[in-house]
């Protein structure tokens, strides 16, 4: 058949049916520095005005693009500048209703979810920073589709911890607020270290000071078509081969995005961004990163190997979807979040996948302690230093992480909290309950790491 | 603008002739065909040109999801570049 053989037809179709391979998101990234204003009623009306004119056409772009040429594209998503930049100038301004402003323009063009309403405080806070973070479990609660992110620490600056005792509280207070809503306040709230400026994945996508005033990035998926590709190989298969045949995979997935990519910015009439190589899970039984390990050979993910599993598998994805794309970005790599995960929610369940082991975990892959929910009475400040340990090893070892945790109020480890869609279900997970209460305390910053004498 | 469209299930009667009379009457012209017996399956690979198609692609999706219904098989159809951008390097 033409130039295309019959096998390479049917492994895509294959991959797209039945591995449930897709384009996770197109997200288009809008600056809102244009829209700064010390009246807050006149900046909501820019932000308002910017974002549904910019986007407008995001939405039935990309859903002809799905149709035309027959690829699923399951979220379409909008990112922002941080909002706290906005409020410096204006300083008598109500967070909440920026926030709101966001809903209501993404709601307007018809995205899944709006990101941004966050801050960059990994050195200190300025004008605008602490009223955004003080506003952000209210923000959360009263609107539907807008996600927040703050970041506290990076390699270059040391961590903050005036920041990170301040997160604690508010990730609390994000779930305290929405506990009839299953605490989803707590599940739009990432708190970064390193947190990248063209991120296209909720809930920690902004839209960095650095990028352009319109870009459009793109987040492929498709653990399921790693599983699959894997689950075809000898079981004695040594790993070189396990490690290659992630990267053949990893590329085919990726040039899927980066032709979506191309496509939307070209029908958009804007920049294309970068194309995210992670490894997005969903709760679909099969589309699971914890399934790739076990396939590897783990009986069940979060048992000793599991780190060295995912090391080789976040290493080769990135290999092989460097060469696929013009631009690579965003936190490219596996993501191992519980709730949103099918073989991670079985392995919490089962007790062989633990917190403790999730943060080794996240020393080798792409973001960090991710949709895992907590017992309800974990305190403000244990929150905190599970925060201050993620940022501790994304700031050593120079590369992202994040916590996404949900303090599930009222309830106890061993129950269940349930967040319906992508966002998925989840056990509770216990978490030491010895006090790190003096250590979160001080307050301060945790200097920047040596660069040099590495060991 | 050329596309294939696959075919895969339990073989019946007239798959070939379905298919390719949705795409005469939708002006699709048929480039190229092939079929296979793979465990058990049917499957059809069909090259087709969709140039001069006299409806959009939301119309031509439900007519052909139609007769995937009517043959209780599996048919989609996805765009030339979509194989080209994953295969080729």
């Amino acid at each position: 058949m033409s130039m295309i053989n019959t096998h390479d037809i049917l492994e895509t179709i294959g991959m797209i049916t039945s591995e449930s391979l897709d384009v996770r998101t197109v997200t288009m990234g809008i600056s809102l520095l244009d829209c700064a204003d010390p009246d807050p009623k006149k900046a909501c009306e820019k932000i308002y005005n910017k974002i549904t004119t910019k986007a407008a056409r995001l939405v039935p772009v990309v859903e002809k693009i799905a149709t035309d040429y027959g690829i699923p594209i399951i979220n379409k998503r909008i990112s922002v500048t941080p909002i706290a930049m906005l409020l410096a100038s204006a300083p008598t301004a109500d967070p909440v209703e920026y926030a709101k402003t966001l809903d209501r323009a993404a709601k307007a063009v018809g995205v899944n979810f709006i990101g941004g309403f966050g801050a960059l405080v990994h050195k200190g806070f300025s004008a605008g920073d602490e009223q955004l973070i003080a506003s952000i479990p209210e923000a959360l609660a009263q609107t539907d589709i807008v996600c927040s992110s703050v970041n506290i620490g990076s390699t270059k600056t040391g961590i903050n911890m005036d920041a990170v005792k301040l997160m604690g509280q508010v990730v609390r207070k994000a779930a305290e607020i929405t506990a009839d809503n299953q605490c989803m306040g707590a599940a739009k709230l990432v708190v970064f270290c390193n947190a990248p400026e063209d991120n296209p994945f909720m809930a920690g996508a902004f839209h960095g000071v650095g990028e352009p005033d319109c870009v459009v990035h793109v987040g492929v998926s498709g653990p399921g078509a790693v599983r699959a590709a894997l689950a075809k190989l000898p079981k004695d298969a040594p790993l070189d081969e396990v490690a290659e045949l992630v990267k053949r995979t990893a590329f085919k997935i990726t040039r899927m995005g980066q032709l979506v990519g191309n496509l939307a910015a070209k029908e958009l009439g804007v920049p294309f961004g970068i194309v995210d190589l992670s490894l997005a899970p969903t709760p679909a039984i099969g589309d699971s990163v914890a399934n790739i390990l076990e396939e590897m050979g783990l009986e069940s993910c979060g048992c000793c190997g599991t780190t060295a599993a995912l090391a080789l598998l976040n290493d080769a994805v990135k290999k092989g979807g460097v060469m696929a794309s013009n631009h690579v970005g965003g936190l490219s790599g596996a993501f191992i979040p519980v709730s949103e995960d099918d073989g991670m929610i079985k392995a919490a369940r089962c007790g062989s996948l633990t917190l403790e082991k999730l943060e080794a975990m996240t020393a080798v892959c792409s973001v960090g302690i991710d949709m895992v929910v907590v017992p309800g009475d974990t305190p403000a400040e244990v929150l905190s230093a599970l925060i201050a340990d993620e940022a501790a090893i994304g700031m050593v070892n120079s590369k992202t992480t994040a916590v996404r945790v949900i303090p599930a109020i009222g309830r106890k480890a061993g129950e269940e909290l349930d967040f319906g869609g992508l966002l998925g279900y989840a056990p509770i997970m216990p978490i030491s309950t010895y006090s790190p209460s003096v250590l979160i305390n001080r307050g301060g910053r945790i200097p920047a790491p040596l660069q040099a004498l590495k060991n | 603008m050329k596309a294939v469209i696959t075919v895969v299930g339990k073989d019946t009667v007239g798959v070939i002739a379905k298919v390719s009379t949705a795409c005469a009457e939708l002006n699709i012209n048929v480039e190229d065909v092939t079929q296979s017996i793979m465990q058990d399956m049917f499957c059809m690979i069909m090259l087709v040109n969709l140039s001069h198609c006299t409806q959009d692609m939301n119309a031509v999706r439900a007519r052909f999801d139609s007769i995937a219904k009517e043959m209780g098989m599996e048919l989609h159809i996805t765009r030339e570049e979509v194989f080209d951008a994953m295969h080729h390097i």
